[in-house]
């Protein structure tokens, strides 16, 4: 078994992530390896790696999208089991961000952003509404608060979709590549809200190709290719004298291209 | 610099009305020519029909008078009017169906209101008209009106009660089939399972007939079930497998982001099923849902086989009594045009509702 991968520069923070020696099939293929991981408190990590490797797969397994079948997940204290309230519980403190938005079209950008807050936190719809206008004012999408998803553009709607995370005030933010469907000129939108957020302290972990990104935000990189963790190091040593071939290669590919 | 060019008309004969008539109907030649032979047969299959409805027909109220007519006598429906409307309903309680009708108008009239739209007290007035039409019709209880048992209820406002009724119930019971079918729970889905493929396997008559001859068998003899409401159930039966099925295909339709965007939040099966699912799944299911809700109307017509007299049984009954006997075609012909009636107003709603879902 190999050892936790933990980040030891901000050892004072506790640990909201762990997971021990998790194992994950689709069937029959393996698809996540003997994953052994620590987030800390307001740790950012990037996770990179060819695309197939399983960085999807880990995240989704934070809140349970995707089911493991070996090794333990602990969220925030919980451990992640076939409970459903279980399950719903640590839901409510995990944010997630999708590639594809998934915004709700049939419901307005504010109903989007509400909706999570009044009827999981049982909120008052005034003190939701107003936390709604805070959260998409944060993301630049203050006037829109009307219209629907569709008469947005994919940079507006992924802001929302930030903004929706964000308003049921999760401890954790996940991020599965969430400029990866963008037109080029609307990646720089949703990274800025995403840096805006890192500054904030926010616990974060991203799936993402945008290594300017996570140079300049993350505290640990995580390099994975067919369902292990190849190299996990402090950001700097990540990008300057990575140890492992496989990720030298890759890093080498995505950077001068 | 390249001058602008100012916008300009089209050329008319390529546009409007004209430029319609041209290019469709009359060039090249064999375009003309077919304009002519449709032309020719649509006039010489609506000539017969039309002097039979109006140019030789009469609307006397007078048999005798009517037969010297070689066309329709329309003085038949004139006659018969009340008893197409609500069969042998009690002559002197046959204000109670009108009083009945016009809050069900008055209703329609209100919602047509802009602002009174979605507004609760609107929501709740209709959720309690079932009731009070029920109540006004049947009568008794505390209504101080006399009761007409079901067995007098007839006509169009028996088929508009079926219909309205199984539309009613067999939503609700759809829509939980089709949940139950697409779950996870094993017993849940195999019971829905079953009940949908047994119930869609059986023709609607073969289940009325169940309802009406095989269900007394398993009661004890001192119960007697309404015939009314036996049928309702059978029609209700029958037609919640059907709409289960067509609320599957919306359900099936709708992306899995969906489903992980509501998880992701931590809703609950429920929430999610009521605010993320069903509004999109219906959505997408409202052409095929209406076109179920025109088969149940329609589909009503076989309740005749257990004994009820809707409207089409009021056009066999009436034809053979003496004094407008073997009128039948007028009769159709105005059952027909109801039946018509009704379900185009039910796909112009339909299309209306496509109209208003569509821009969002």
């Amino acid at each position: 078994m190999s050892l936790t991968h933990t980040a030891t520069h901000l050892a004072d923070n506790s640990v909201i992530i762990e997971m021990n020696g998790v194992n994950k099939w689709y069937d029959q293929f393996h698809v996540l390896k003997d994953i052994n991981l620590q987030v800390r408190q307001q740790e950012k990590v990037v996770i990179c790696g060819p695309s197939g490797s399983g960085k999807s797969t880990l995240i989704r397994t934070l809140n349970r999208l995707e089911e493991h079948q070996e090794g333990d997940i602990i969220v925030d204290g919980t451990t992640l089991t076939n409970d459903t309230k279980n399950i719903e519980v640590i839901r409510r403190e995990v944010g997630m961000v999708f590639q594809q938005f998934n915004l709700f079209p049939h419901l307005s950008i504010l109903d989007n952003v509400t909706i999570g807050p009044v009827w999981v936190r049982k909120m008052p719809r005034k003190q939701a509404e107003e936390i709604a206008y805070t959260f998409l004012e944060r993301v630049g999408i203050g006037e829109q608060a009307n219209k629907y998803p569709g008469q947005l553009s994919g940079g507006q709607q992924q802001r929302v979709a930030i903004a929706r995370a964000l308003a049921m005030q999760p401890k954790i933010m996940l991020f599965d590549e969430p400029t990866s469907a963008l037109d080029p000129e609307m990646i720089k939108e949703v990274l800025d809200v995403m840096r805006e957020l890192a500054d904030q302290g926010m616990t974060m972990i991203c799936v993402t190709h945008e290594m300017g990104f996570a140079r300049e935000v993350a505290d640990t990189m995580v390099f994975m290719d067919q369902g292990q963790i190849v190299e996990y190091a402090p950001c700097k040593d990540f990008f300057n004298n990575p140890r492992e071939e496989r990720c030298k290669a890759f890093l080498e590919q995505i950077l001068n291209h | 610099m390249t001058k602008v060019i100012e916008d300009r008309r089209p050329p008319v004969t390529k546009t409007g009305t004209l430029g319609w008539i041209r290019s469709n109907l009359l060039f090249p030649w064999y375009n003309a020519l077919l304009t002519l032979i449709a032309g020719w047969a649509i006039i010489s299959a609506v000539r017969p029909f039309w002097n039979w409805a109006v140019t030789n027909a009469t609307i006397t109220l007078d048999p005798t008078i009517a037969k010297e007519y070689s066309g329709a006598a329309w003085g038949f429906i004139r006659d018969m009017w009340p008893v197409f409307m609500v069969g042998v309903y009690p002559e002197e309680h046959r204000w109670r169906p009108m009083v009945a009708l016009l809050i069900v108008l008055a209703l329609i009239m209100l919602t047509l209101v802009h602002k009174f739209r979605g507004t609760k007290w609107l929501y709740t007035l209709w959720g309690l008209s079932p009731l009070a039409v029920y109540l006004i019709i049947h009568g008794g209880f505390f209504t101080g009106l006399p009761v007409v048992d079901t067995h007098y209820w007839g006509g169009l406002m028996l088929t508009i009660i079926l219909a309205a009724v199984a539309m009613l119930f067999a939503f609700p019971i759809s829509v939980l089939l089709a949940l139950g079918r697409t779950s996870d729970m094993p017993v849940i889905k195999s019971f829905c399972v079953a009940y949908i493929e047994l119930v869609r396997g059986v023709p609607l008559i073969t289940i009325l007939f169940m309802a009406s001859v095989v269900l007394p068998l398993f009661l004890p003899t001192n119960v007697e079930l309404d015939k009314v409401l036996r049928a309702m159930v059978g029609i209700t039966m029958f037609f919640s497998a059907y709409l289960a099925e067509n609320i599957r295909g919306g359900l099936q339709g709708l992306g899995k982001g969906q489903y992980e965007a509501a998880d992701a939040i931590g809703m609950g099966y429920w929430q999610k099923t009521f605010f993320i699912v069903l509004p999109q799944a219906l959505r997408i299911v409202i052409p095929p849902m209406v076109n179920n809700f025109i088969g149940i109307l329609k589909d009503t017509s076989l309740v005749g086989i257990v004994g009820l007299v809707d409207l089409l049984q009021i056009a066999f009954a009436t034809t053979s009594n003496p004094k407008w006997f073997g009128r039948l075609e007028e009769a159709y012909v105005f059952i027909a045009l109801w039946y018509w009636i009704l379900c185009y107003s039910l796909s112009r709603y339909s299309q209306h509702l496509e109209k208003k879902y569509a821009s969002k």
